[in-house]
């Protein structure tokens, strides 16, 4: 052990813990407190009790984001568990170019989230892309209003968001497979199993605990949705501001001209208790599943 | 399939390879008798784990003959039909970005939308970026994501290293307060404190400034424990014998240490420059003049100011974007180790 004055290891901290304190713990624990009260951008701020939490439980704008995030969280979460599985299954394989694959199949995950919202805006717009090929293979009739209907829109933005993840997730996928014996493989083609039933059989169990990471990582962030619905509705959240999540609607309240820096702040803390508890969500899962295999 | 199999595992610089497999290869040792001890270690290893379907299957004998048989008739159906997916799935992740290249080099006399649309631009031009430098000060937005990713790379990388060089190297009372602070931060999401954050930053006076953009993501929880795990795994003696040789604290963390986690510092940075680099939401609070925005916010500025023609957008969606491809390209390995570290562990 080397001998030290008691200072030595704060002065090494102390840049980095007063980051931290100023950015992540002040304004958490003001959050706390100030979604206990009325406080307003231009300041004041009275004590209130409940009063920020009985307002938002008559607050349809507030439930119609929830419903948004909560729809936006039951397809989002299942597609970017299997599909990113499914396509590390397909660039797991000793074949010649397959790096390049990868390589490719991550450039998504690069691009920012403006940057593939818009591209994804011009491609579903109703002149674009989409339609038209939609249009000529005669699927539908007239162009369908990917952008301008409000529940479209917020399946158009699902789709960009599962778009942009399938990289990223890939590779934490490919992670796990690469610890998947090949023999077990091997084996099962032996024993006569198909492709379908070797990647369930054998697959989906080797890499159950990765699955439940990529869920709940996928579920985190499917709750703070934000960039797709600005981008892909250049920031009116569709026709009457109908697809907002909660991280617009938070945005909207507590940022604005007269922000309500108090009920955003009770937002806010919902929000967050809804985090917290996917995140406990998913230790309890992975403990029973601990459980059943121990 | 097993001969395959041995073949490729000898080959060097695989791209897209992650730390841990890279690890396992190498162990495997090149040449020779690759991947036979190897891959028999490891089924052994699942082997022992309990409750792993199919482990049954595994532990039969192998009927050689059979699979040989067998993986002679596959070895070019099974490949055929996969490199047809992986072209497919290559349509549908780059196609997109290809599409926006090809409207961004369209003239203006040729359609981009209707029946006379075609896949590629007949009369390629470049007058479109032009166009771009005409509607937004472009320049000015990428040198102002430059400073703020630049920056952002300096201050984790420096602070984060040597945050986590105390928490790895130095017993001192409350380590493990914050340790557990540290960590326990990392559960709180951006944006349940932004409306909070954004107030700290106007009472600092930083509104509109780029070190407002800054510095809620100067250094991220998750660089100070990627640089705690990498002084972890150095070993001590070369630190005690420079405390030996009379060097201080500081230039045992500088010269000594530092230098021997440049892997993990090229980690923590590339992924601080792209978080800065695409960050939107932040920015988009903090920003108020035109003048100051960043590029993702002063491109879906200019998409709100110009969406009647969609040829520029591209051009700015490309000029955006094509950078950081390259880099990407380029550094592709750091990329893909980077995920392995930070994202599974951590």
């Amino acid at each position: 052990m080397i001998g030290r004055r008691w200072y030595v290891p704060w002065l090494f901290l102390a840049p980095a813990l007063l980051v931290t304190a100023l950015m992540t713990w002040g304004p958490l624990a003001n959050t706390g407190v100030l979604a206990f009260t009325d406080a307003q951008a231009l300041g004041g701020g009275q004590f209130t009790g409940r009063a920020n939490f009985t307002r938002l439980a008559d607050d349809t704008e507030f439930f119609r984001a929830l419903g948004n995030t909560a729809l936006y969280l039951v397809v989002v979460v299942p597609a970017l568990v299997l599909l990113p599985l499914l396509l590390a299954q397909l660039v797991h394989a000793k074949l010649p170019g397959i790096g390049a694959f990868r390589a490719v199949f991550y450039t998504p995950v690069i691009a920012s989230m403006v940057v593939v919202g818009l591209i994804w805006s011009w491609l579903l717009s109703s002149d674009g892309l989409v339609n038209a090929v939609l249009v000529k293979l005669r699927v539908v009739a007239e162009p369908l209003p990917f952008l301008t209907d409000a529940t479209l829109l917020l399946f158009s933005c699902m789709l960009v968001t599962v778009w942009k993840g399938l990289g990223y997730y890939m590779v934490i996928y490919l992670a796990a497979l690469s610890n998947v014996p090949n023999e077990l493989y091997e084996a099962a083609r032996v024993d006569g199993a198909g492709a379908v039933r070797r990647f369930r059989s054998v697959t989906v169990p080797t890499v159950r605990p990765t699955m439940l990471l990529v869920g709940t990582l996928a579920a985190i962030s499917a709750t703070k949705v934000f960039a797709e619905i600005y981008v892909m509705s250049s920031g009116t959240a569709g026709p009457g501001g109908q697809a907002k999540s909660i991280v617009y609607y938070i945005r909207e309240v507590g940022l604005g001209v007269d922000g309500e820096i108090g009920y955003a702040s009770a937002m806010s803390l919902t929000l967050f208790v809804g985090t917290l508890g996917l995140s406990v969500l998913a230790l309890v899962l992975r403990r029973r599943s601990e459980r059943n295999e121990a | 399939m097993s001969e395959r199999t041995e073949r490729s595992e000898g080959r060097e610089g695989m791209p897209g390879k992650h730390g841990m497999s890279e690890r396992t290869e190498r162990s495997e040792g090149r040449e020779g008798m690759p991947g036979r001890l190897g891959m028999s270690e490891r089924t052994e290893r699942s082997e022992g784990r309990e409750g792993m379907p199919g482990r049954r299957v595994a532990a039969e004998p192998r009927a050689a003959g059979p699979t040989r048989r067998s993986a002679g008739m596959s070895r070019f159906a099974g490949p055929a039909l996969r490199y047809l997916l992986l072209l497919l799935m290559t349509v549908l992740l780059v196609g997109p970005f290809l599409w926006q290249l090809s409207t961004a080099l369209k003239s203006t006399g040729e359609p981009i939308y209707g029946p006379d649309t075609t896949l590629l631009p007949t009369d390629p031009t470049f007058g479109n970026f032009g166009k771009v430098t005409e509607v937004i000060p472009v320049w000015r937005y990428i040198g102002n994501s430059a400073i703020v990713a630049f920056a952002s790379v300096l201050t984790n990388c420096l602070l984060g290293a040597m945050a986590g060089y105390a928490l790895a190297r130095m017993r001192f009372r409350g380590r493990g307060a914050v340790f557990a602070a540290l960590l326990a931060s990392l559960v709180v999401p951006f944006e349940v404190i932004m409306v909070n954050v954004f107030l700290t930053v106007r009472s600092l006076g930083l509104v509109d400034t780029l070190l407002g953009v800054l510095l809620p993501g100067a250094v991220s929880g998750l660089s100070i424990l990627v640089m705690r795990t990498a002084f972890l795994a150095l070993p001590r003696e070369t630190e005690e014998a420079a405390a030996i040789d009379g060097a201080g604290e500081w230039a045992r963390f500088w010269r000594v240490a530092l230098p021997s986690v440049r892997g993990s510092l090229a980690v923590v940075g590339v992924f601080s420059f792209l978080f800065a680099w695409d960050d939107f939401l932040w920015p988009l609070i903090v920003l108020k003049n035109p003048d100051n925005f960043t590029l993702t916010v002063g491109l879906q500025y200019l998409s709100g100011t110009f969406t009647n023609d969609q040829r520029v957008v591209a051009a700015g969606t490309m000029i955006a974007v094509v950078p950081l491809l390259a880099v990407f390209f380029a550094l592709q390995r750091m990329f893909f180790r980077g995920i392995g570290e930070g994202g599974v562990k951590g």
